[in-house]
């Protein structure tokens, strides 16, 4: 009995170390006053400036395009190079994997900072660059995540659907994709929260016009933090709530009680 | 014939490979081994052992230990829980625990400088209860936590998965044969979540390790790591060959401490993932 007591409120207070600062900043989006510690009243005002503010916005609108792209792009060769892969022999196979490693592996500041020395031998950094760079460490977590998937298939059942007169298209639309399809979505949605999260591989490739949130937020908190930025952290925090319901949906479906395990770094 | 179609499949991937993993590790071996006139030198790697340098790297490896110590003490009694309880919910209880960890790291900063800061949250408040004023923005104590807050479900999501997977058939066994709690502990549990607690190592310590972010936004410039140091080289300074040399020796220590893990790893089967 003593021992639950004691386990509940080491949970307790672990949830409150992870929750006390979100619950902080959600608190101050709707205080009307710009004090860190005394309530001035409930407001939305800092939401509508949030919504108007320029930089806020267009730092908003880069992170969606440069997740909506990269997360498609690197969905669409990842998959595409995940059933390349499983077609290969043993050695051919293991050289692949061992260079997907590379971009998993390696810090994001060497991976950034790498990316960048390429690029400016050839060209100026801005959006492309960071698309590119957004792809490059995208598409393993896409291959990671198919390629399980393509193995636990069964292969002889397309064969046996060319042989049948399918054509390769066909075959693949209605044998291989229904197998591999929830592989493929939750690549597609890891990519998204890479990318939404990225900061040093973006800090080093995007150029002096370009910046996502992460970049944003950087700049604008060595400035001193204005309120908006409240606002706009409860909005995120609701966002990456529903994202994480929908994954955590997908994933309880396929495999109860466990959630999957990324590998980020900073 | 078909076995060969299928494998040009994976050709833009092969491409990309070339062209945006390896030709980039190239060009950084390229910078880190020539001086800016462009002949061959070692000068870059050697700068490591500059008294700054190793300054710098001493702490990092400083923060990153303790960061990763802490987590793994706070995270492994939190695993041992989450597992034992049966909660009604308990996926749900997990995914709360986890949840953090998908909100934007740089608006978890945001959130500790406010309440860490002079005239923040907390200080208000233990002044209030008249402790007195603490400075605690912009110490070494400042990033480790943060680094602590930011990468603590790194080290609990790891290490739960391996305890979920332990069959109480086993616990029930050792306990029918007079086992000690300790006993179970030590000779059941933790050899059974090793691979868990190796792969939370690794992902906490690494990023600790390679971190410029955490250390420059709480630390307020004072707190010099490794990262912030190859970052200055390049965004602030021009030398980027020696920039370059620094993210070499960095690349070896992330290597090494990899290798290192997998060693104690017997089973071999640490997903870093």
């Amino acid at each position: 009995m003593v021992k639950k007591t004691v386990s509940r409120c080491y949970l307790t207070v672990i949830f409150l170390f992870l929750y006390l600062p979100i619950l902080v900043l959600i608190v101050l989006s709707f205080n009307d006053s710009k004090s860190r510690v005394l309530w001035g009243g409930f407001t939305l005002k800092w939401y509508f400036s949030c919504f108007r503010d320029e930089t806020i916005m267009s730092a908003l609108t880069m992170t969606l395009k440069i997740t909506v792209a990269s997360a498609v792009l690197s969905t669409l060769i990842g998959t595409l190079a995940a059933i390349g892969i499983s077609a290969m022999k043993k050695n051919h196979r293991a050289v692949m994997l061992g260079a997907t490693n590379i971009p998993l592996l390696n810090a994001d500041i060497v991976t950034g900072i790498s990316l960048m020395l390429l690029f400016v031998r050839f060209t100026n950094l801005g959006f492309v660059t960071v698309l590119i760079a957004h792809i490059t460490f995208n598409i393993p977590y896409v291959i990671l995540n198919v390629l399980p998937k393509i193995n636990q298939a069964n292969r002889y059942t397309y064969e046996a659907a060319l042989d049948l007169g399918a054509s390769p298209l066909y075959a693949f639309y209605k044998i291989t994709w229904p197998e591999i399809k929830s592989g493929v979505f939750s690549g597609f949605l890891m990519a998204v929260t890479m990318s939404l999260d990225d900061f040093s591989i973006t800090f080093f490739t995007k150029g002096a016009g370009v910046n996502t949130l992460s970049t944003m937020l950087y700049t604008e908190l060595r400035k001193g933090i204005r309120p908006e930025l409240y606002a706009l952290s409860t909005l995120l925090f609701l966002l990456a709530f529903s994202l994480l319901l929908v994954m955590n949906y997908q994933s309880d479906r396929e495999l109860r009680h466990h959630p999957t395990v990324i590998r980020r770094s900073k | 014939m078909r076995r060969l179609m299928r494998q040009l499949l994976a050709g833009p991937y092969i491409v990309w490979i070339i062209g945006f993993i390896l030709l980039p590790v190239a060009v950084i071996l390229y910078y880190a081994f020539t001086s800016d006139t462009g002949g061959f030198t070692l000068e870059n790697i050697a700068a490591i052992a500059d008294p700054v340098h190793v300054k710098s790297i001493v702490l990092s490896l400083k923060l990153g230990f303790s960061c990763t110590l802490v987590c793994l003490l706070l995270a492994y009694p939190l695993a041992m829980i989450l597992s034992s309880f049966k909660f009604r919910h308990q996926s749900f209880v997990v995914f709360l625990f986890i949840l953090p960890m998908w909100m934007n790291f740089m608006l978890r900063i945001l959130s500790w400088r406010l309440l860490l800061s002079n005239n923040g949250l907390i200080n208000t408040f233990l002044e209030r209860a008249g402790i007195g004023h603490v400075k605690m923005l912009n110490t070494p104590a400042s990033v480790v936590f943060g680094m602590v807050y930011d990468f603590l479900p790194f080290m609990i999501l790891p290490i739960y998965n391996s305890m979920a997977r332990i069959k109480d058939d086993i616990i029930e066994a050792a306990k029918d044969l007079g086992a000690s709690h300790l006993t179970i502990l030590v000779k059941i549990i933790v050899p059974l979540t090793l691979s868990g607690i190796i792969s939370g190592i690794i992902m906490v310590f690494v990023p600790t390790l390679t971190s410029f972010v955490i250390s420059d936004l709480l630390g307020g410039g004072k707190v010099l790591l490794i990262g912030n140091v190859i970052e200055q080289e390049f965004m602030q300074g021009t030398n980027w060959n020696l920039g370059s040399g620094l993210s070499v020796v960095l690349m070896i220590f992330v290597i090494a401490s990899m290798a290192l893990m997998n060693i104690f790893d017997k089973d071999g089967g640490a997903a870093v993932w």
